[in-house]
């Protein structure tokens, strides 16, 4: 069993932190991994910098564009990330669009994360179902958890190849949205996260897009196994600093 | 027989397929399940070809160039898409794709431009139609298609400023992709090339298909044969070229030629050849060739024509690039302009600068005396006429 399942196994109401990997600066992959690591999160997801992140909103575009414009590319993430499990034992995932996994070579960017203990992807733009006609066999080599999006428009069909396919959790987008941190949830949204649960899926889920504080986290716990926090954590640390990471996330938990 | 259309998987050989995050799957999925079904039945013909008919202004002439084809000793046809309400072939396809979302019950209508001529020509069939409308366009393309940008608000579109990246078409189309994501239930988005997930590059090339099966027809009368030995046409994303080559894609007589910008020369580092400096990738949803880094960061192209100035090409036409079915020329910046000063003295007419590139090929290929060529003329010059200026200091 891998990182991820096991702190499922053994936590309620995960938080689970994403930042963009070269931002702000381009050396500071390891120490917010760090910070966050005091701070008690209980994953991090990574962000591969894209010059074209469709899915994601203004504050993720800007962030990938001043990582990319510092210099972060796949090598130097892959050597940042060497001394990983040295610093830390928090289930670590990289999230990334395809192209650039593709241009590195997908086996040998599957067998890099082995090496350096990354614990499993999300990748916004391949499709479950090309998934697993062309590349299951590769990230499982690797023993790789792929997690999978689903939205409010998914079909209950659609949900379960998703389930079958996602190992670790299920990434449940919290609506019709591109990333970015929003105040509260609708009845719409409630009423979606209520609908999935009742689905009883074997992953657990994950809601991210749109939580941004103590409220929206709250209620993204009260349906689902936690929640993912990205734009809120990218706009922190742009205006405090990364050693306020501890800060940030007490605003969260406490 | 090889087949270099669509096949029943999105593919064109290596390349297609719709690499679309989950948010877009239900919308890419009711396009597939229905594009075939509804723009193929008999009512929707009826109303498309009519349209065509009235509101376009079809068909748009086959023109024997008489002087063109005496200095070159050869026989060479423009399709005269810059004859089309608008001013280019783009309305073809918006025409189309409006009907197709108005059938599919959308109310409303994004697009993405570049310089503006698919904007103006989206924006268009929206009025038409009584649609809310729109359109992305990168700020640096907003501050110099001045004149488009007026048409589209002029028409009651919203010209909405895609301020990320290079602020150009690429971001443009994230931008409407992303409010896709965000409006999936009541929008439709009316791509403007032969690009982006599929159904969409085989989508956009049946609807330009009129222009190919119009020449085979018009051909027939002239020459009485309906098959060129060439067709020409130039490359930013590839749906002026796509529409024409459709009825020839798998008939080895006729030669296919796809005719890229160089931009200030395809080593400058400032260029859209992207046959030549692409390398296969996804960009917009697409498996096809496009303009990176090694890292696969997508770079920004280059060229005097704001139309080609696409960093990859449609997976159309990356596979005619590939199994070598088509033949692929780039044409730099001077040449181009060059051209579409050839084009306005010795035929009176003046071609978009798009348009331009594909006839400079004229320096380039050797054609014999028997041969028939057929030019898509894409699109008039009118809109190029302040590039026109500056560059002829006119």
């Amino acid at each position: 069993m891998n990182r991820i399942n096991k702190v499922f196994n053994k936590k309620k109401n995960l938080l689970s932190i994403y930042f963009t990997a070269g931002f702000p600066g381009i050396n500071d992959t390891l120490k917010i991994i760090k910070e966050l690591d005091k701070s008690q999160v209980d994953m991090i997801e990574i962000g591969l910098p894209f010059s074209d992140p469709l899915a994601d909103g203004p504050t993720i575009q800007k962030s990938s564009e001043k990582a990319l414009s510092n210099g972060m590319t796949t090598n130097l993430l892959f050597d940042q990330l060497k001394d990983l499990r040295k610093i830390s034992d928090i289930p670590v995932v990289i999230m990334g669009y395809f192209n650039p996994i593709l241009q590195y070579g997908i086996e040998k960017f599957c067998s890099n994360c082995k090496d350096v203990g990354i614990d499993g992807l999300i990748i916004p733009d391949l499709p479950a179902d090309i998934f697993k006609k062309n590349y299951k066999i590769i990230f499982e080599k690797y023993k790789l958890n792929m997690m999978f999006l689903i939205t409010p428009q998914t079909s209950n069909e659609r949900i379960n190849l998703i389930d079958d396919l996602s190992k670790g959790f299920i990434y449940m987008v919290s609506s019709y949205s591109v990333t970015g941190a929003k105040d509260s949830f609708d009845k719409y949204q409630i009423e979606y996260f209520k609908r999935i649960k009742k689905l009883n899926l074997s992953n657990p889920l994950l809601i991210g897009f749109g939580i941004s504080n103590k409220k929206t986290f709250q209620a993204a716990c009260q349906n689902s196994n936690g929640a993912i926090i990205g734009s809120a954590y990218i706009k922190y640390i742009e205006n405090h600093g990364v050693s306020k990471t501890q800060d940030f996330i007490k605003l969260i938990k406490d | 027989m090889k087949n270099f259309n669509v096949n029943k998987d999105g593919f064109y050989g290596d390349f297609g397929g719709a690499f679309i995050p989950e948010m877009l799957f239900p919308n890419i999925d009711e396009l597939q399940k229905n594009y075939i079904k509804i723009s193929e039945s008999k009512e929707f013909k009826k109303e498309f070809n009519q349209l065509l008919h009235d509101y376009v202004g079809r068909p748009t002439p086959l023109y024997y160039a008489k002087r063109l084809s005496e200095k070159f000793k050869t026989k060479i046809y423009l399709k005269r898409e810059d004859l089309c309400h608008t001013g280019a072939h783009k309305i073809n396809n918006t025409i189309g794709q409006i009907l197709l979302a108005k059938k599919l019950g959308k109310k409303r209508i994004i697009a993405e431009t570049g310089a503006g001529q698919h904007g103006v020509a989206t924006a268009t069939v929206c009025a038409l139609m009584g649609v809310e409308c729109v359109i992305y366009m990168g700020e640096v393309d907003i501050s110099r298609q001045a004149p488009n940008v007026a048409r589209m608000k002029m028409l009651g579109a919203k010209v909405r400023p895609a301020t990320s990246g290079s602020k150009t078409l690429k971001d443009a189309t994230n931008e409407a992709i992303r409010d896709w994501i965000s409006n999936p239930v009541d929008t439709h988005y009316i791509i403007g090339s032969v690009v982006g997930p599929h159904p969409y590059p085989d989508m956009v090339a049946r609807f330009q298909s009129v222009i190919g099966y119009e020449t085979k027809k018009q051909l027939l009368k002239f020459e009485n044969t309906e098959n060129p030995t060439h067709v020409i046409a130039c490359v930013g994303g590839g749906s002026n070229a796509a529409g024409l080559f459709y009825p020839f894609l798998n008939n080895k007589n006729v030669n296919i030629v796809c005719v890229e910008a160089a931009g200030k020369g395809v080593h400058s580092g400032e260029s859209a050849a992207t046959s030549i400096l692409g390398t296969e990738g996804i960009i917009h949803g697409s498996k096809t060739l496009l303009m990176q880094t090694k890292d696969g960061q997508i770079t920004e192209p280059y060229s005097i024509s704001a139309g080609l100035d696409y960093p990859g090409i449609g997976p159309m036409h990356a596979n005619l690039f590939r199994s070598k079915r088509g033949e692929f020329i780039s044409i730099d910046d001077s040449d181009a302009m060059k051209w579409g000063l050839i084009l306005s003295q010795m035929e009176g007419i003046i071609p978009a600068i798009e348009t331009s590139h594909a006839f400079a090929v004229l320096d380039k290929m050797k054609f014999g005396k028997n041969d028939i060529i057929i030019f898509n003329c894409s699109g008039r010059g009118d809109k190029d006429l302040d590039t026109y200026i500056n560059y002829f200091k006119l």
